[in-house]
């Protein structure tokens, strides 16, 4: 029988502030960093034109530069992606952004006719366009946080219906630093935010709860067992418990996303890093900030002595630092 | 063992019906033809593609207020939504998608479309209505000898000399169409007794006779054949003169049967949307439901003249070259204001389409394009095969990890999967759900969660073979335990999905339709499937000693 971290013992929780150390110096910088830059938006939030050309022959970059602002269309951001004779011109200044709001067609229009005059109509074809005035774009600016905020909603009120309140806020804080790493993540690969990203980001919400609730689920079966333990000890065991499951779950989905990374093609590539990047957060996360933040709110709120649980008030103080004086390192026992 | 007998039949059920509803069947749709756009049978998996796979072009359209305010913007869109519709029928895209979204915006799915030009065109040409006499004197019945007679002609000498038009389709298709046809002609003829067959040619015995003069049936299944026949030149040609074959807007069902009409009306129209100021639909206490119309003093004058002369003819009321509704008998000379009586205890519904129509063409909506996003065939062929790698990748992988780790339970696992991949896509076929990139992604991703629920079983059996239980027991407590588990994490991911189907455009809808489909297939293929599948090989091994996991 092939096993990997079978029936471990690692005092997961005395390391928290190990591991709350190495996220603030992931997430801190990021914090200075949103607020002052803020984010780039893809042209679906902000209003803007976007074509993809391929030319017959591969044009030079600064002559199709100079056409554009001459014609015009100043500040167009002009990339060459696939090959050489593949260009994408991104139009997404305010003022071609404004001049959309009477027509999403009309900068396109702008952008052809300058090629068309300096290149000729047949030198090129046009494989795909995107414009969007900028009011569509502040719509679905709008409708992606409230989505990110109802998703959030659902998920609390289903865990504390399935398990307890002071779970569900567990595992709802889990996620949401979840979220803060994988937006300290976007900015740190300078991804810019699409309705592919937001997607990316509601999926990494999903599987997050998801390892969460697995944990909690076997915190729940253990708390029914009435075992002589403290809470701190049963979440060290509910998570060593889970562990396999955890990290094969883990890495099968990463298995999956190496392919979308590898094979899944210029458009997909964003969504995947995002979710390759969210599934090792989650997964942290599962391991080093949910049960802490569940042992912190037993603490702070602890459950009357008629509660569902077995677990008294008196249990749920127990001193970790008691502990950690007896078993001086993460020892497997 | 009978458990373990109903259990498989049920997965043999599960399995038949998913093959069937991914078996390749015959449909008809509109293909691209060279330049055109025909109707033809195409024989092919019941999955329909995304914009973004299969080229194509998505369109946001909003009313255009800059140069005049528009009054009532709520019937404005109305209008448009009916004008956009119907220009688009005519377009000859395969599967065009024209809806209302909120209440400012018309949204419309062209696949196969990859010119903004030609969109462009379409949002902007005004809405064209005109009034046009049905041809009382039945001149298509004597022409239709001739039209049969053309059309053998072309057919015996297909691809040799037919003409430019005909000898750009593929022989085969012609005759396969045919044949088809020839079919389907049978028990048209048996069912229905509503309308009376004309016998006789290739044309002839498709149309049938209708019950005012000028007007056809022909059964749905036949009109692509019959659009095909009057698009050839010599057959235009042999058609009464001053007259055109226009279709109805609708399709009308007669005992039990779909038809679409086609009339054959007057070239030059009575009078034209311009004179038209406005339609309401009413309830008289005599007549029932009627819609009434005003026209201008000029119109008036050249409504009254041209109605006096064709009294008891029928009138067509054609926006953009459709006959929309059956067209009404003109009962005297109407001045500017006139009313279509729809008949007592009609349905006030079709008063108010017939009443749009008419404001359609009278009062033109501007529209302009909020949104435009197009796709070409070859970046879509490019994405296809994209995705297809990324998920054989992806699929080989977890299949390699199942095996390594878990030896035959894994196996099982594997099992469970590929049951898992068939039910998911058959899901997608059932719901008519178009395939998207993104929903390739998040199919390959449903993937990882699948396995995450034979994760968590496999290893409780694990733990609960650790604690010293017989095989039976453990598989059975896994199984038992991991329940919670895996609902609690099924629902929490489908509430993410559904939020994301909800609030979601295009794109990001086809990833939760594949996620919710791919997480419903996966409770059952975990906690149904694969557990059968062990029962099964528990049963046959009564006296294990080991389980491979």
């Amino acid at each position: 029988m092939l096993r990997i971290l079978h029936d471990t013992h690692i005092d997961f929780i005395r390391l928290w502030k190990w591991a709350a150390g190495l996220m603030g110096v992931f997430i801190v910088p990021a914090l200075v960093l949103i607020p002052l830059l803020g984010f780039n938006y893809s042209i679906e939030f902000t209003g803007g034109t976007a074509l993809r050309l391929k030319f017959k022959q591969a044009p030079n970059l600064a002559d199709v530069r100079a056409t554009l602002s001459e014609r015009g269309v100043s500040g167009a951001e002009i990339l060459s992606f696939g090959g050489p004779d593949e260009l994408i011109v991104r139009a997404q200044q305010s003022e071609q952004i404004a001049a959309q709001e009477a027509g999403a067609t009309t900068v396109v229009n702008q952008i052809r006719a300058a090629l068309d005059a300096r290149f000729g109509p047949d030198s090129y074809e046009v494989l795909g366009t995107d414009a969007v005035s900028p009011r569509i774009g502040s719509e679905l600016r709008g409708q992606a946080t409230i989505a990110l905020l109802i998703a959030f909603a659902l998920t609390l009120i289903y865990l504390a219906w399935r398990f307890e309140w002071r779970f569900s806020v567990a595992a709802v804080l889990a996620t949401v630093h979840d979220i803060i790493a994988t937006l300290a993540f976007m900015k740190y690969m300078n991804l810019e935010i699409s309705v592919f990203v937001v997607g990316a980001i509601l999926t990494v919400i999903g599987y997050s709860m998801n390892d969460k609730v697995v944990v909690f689920d076997r915190v729940r079966e253990n708390l029914k067992s009435a075992k002589k333990e403290s809470l701190y000890e049963l979440l060290n065991r509910s998570v060593n418990e889970t562990l396999p499951r955890t990290v094969m779950t883990g890495s099968t989905t990463l298995a999956c996303l190496l392919a979308l990374l590898i094979f899944g093609g210029e458009v997909i590539r964003p969504f995947a890093w995002i979710m390759t990047f969210g599934i090792v957060i989650g997964t942290f996360s599962s391991i080093y900030v949910a049960a802490p933040i569940l042992l912190w709110i037993e603490r702070k709120f602890p459950r009357g002595e008629g509660g569902k649980t077995h677990i008294s008030a008196s249990q749920a103080r127990a001193e970790p630092k008691a502990e950690r004086k007896e078993r001086p390192s993460p020892a497997l026992r | 063992m009978s458990r373990i007998r109903t259990r498989l039949i049920l997965i043999g059920l599960l399995i038949a019906g998913s093959i069937f509803m991914l078996f390749p069947r015959d449909t008809i749709e509109r293909v691209k033809r060279g330049e055109g756009f025909a109707y033809d049978t195409v024989r092919r998996v019941p999955l329909k593609l995304g914009l973004d796979l299969q080229g194509g072009m998505y369109l946001a359209l909003e009313v255009d207020e800059s140069k005049q305010a528009v009054a009532d913007k709520s019937d404005a869109l109305e209008r448009a939504l009916k004008v956009v519709r119907t220009r688009i029928d005519q377009f000859g895209v395969s599967e065009p998608i024209v809806q209302k979204v909120g209440s400012d915006r018309l949204t419309v799915e062209l696949p196969g479309i990859d010119d903004p030009q030609r969109a462009t065109d379409v949002v902007e040409k005004q809405a064209f209505l005109q009034f046009q006499i049905v041809d009382e004197s039945e001149a298509l019945n004597r022409s239709l000898a001739r039209i049969d007679q053309i059309l053998r002609d072309l057919r015996v000498e297909a691809g040799t000399t037919a003409s430019d038009d005909t000898a750009k389709r593929p022989t085969s298709t012609l005759t396969q169409l045919l044949t088809k046809a020839d079919s389907a002609k049978g028990d048209s003829a048996r069912s229905d007794s509503a309308v009376t067959p004309t016998t006789g040619g290739p044309f002839s015995r498709r149309v049938q006779v209708g019950q005012i003069p000028g007007e056809y049936f022909v059964a749905t299944r036949d009109v692509p054949v019959l659009e095909q026949y009057l698009a050839i030149e010599q057959v235009r040609n042999a058609l009464p003169p001053g007259k055109e074959v226009l279709w109805s807007g609708d399709t009308t069902s007669l005992g039990g049967q779909a038809f679409r009409a086609f009339y054959v009306v007057d070239s030059r129209p009575i009078i034209t949307g311009e004179y038209l100021q406005d339609a309401r639909p009413n309830q008289s206490p005599i007549d029932g439901t009627i819609v009434e119309f005003q026209l201008n003093n000029e119109g008036g004058r050249q409504f009254r003249r041209e109605t006096g002369r064709h009294i008891q003819d029928y009138m067509a009321i054609v926006l953009d070259d459709r006959v929309m509704g059956r067209p009404p008998v003109i009962q005297g000379a109407i001045g500017t204001r006139g009313q279509i009586t729809m008949g007592q205890g009609r349905d006030l519904r079709e008063a108010q389409d017939l009443a749009l129509v008419l404001r359609a063409g009278s009062l033109p909506v501007p529209l302009k394009i909020a949104e435009i996003r197009n796709i070409g065939a070859s970046l879509g062929e490019d994405s296809i095969r994209q995705g297809l790698s990324a998920g054989a990748l992806g699929v080989a992988l977890v299949i390699l990890i199942m095996l390594v780790y878990y030896r035959f339970s894994g196996f099982l696992a594997v099992c469970g999967l590929a049951f898992y991949s068939l039910t998911t896509l058959a899901i997608l076929a059932a719901f008519q759900a178009t395939l998207t990139l993104p929903g390739l992604a998040g199919f390959v991703l449903s993937i990882g969660m699948a396995v995450d629920a034979n994760f968590l079983i496999f290893e409780r059996i694990r733990e609960e073979l650790e604690r010293g239980k017989t095989i039976r027991t453990a598989v059975n407590e896994g199984f038992d335990r991991a329940w919670s588990a895996i609902v609690d994490t099924h629902v929490t991911t489908a509430l993410t999905a559904a939020i994301l189907y909800q609030f979601g455009t295009g794109p990001v809808r086809g990833f939760a339709v594949a996620l919710l489909a791919g997480l419903a297939a996966s409770m059952v293929s975990a906690i149904f499937v694969v557990r059968t599948l062990f029962m099964l090989w528990l049963d046959r091994n009564k006296t294990t000693e080991a389980l491979s996991i």
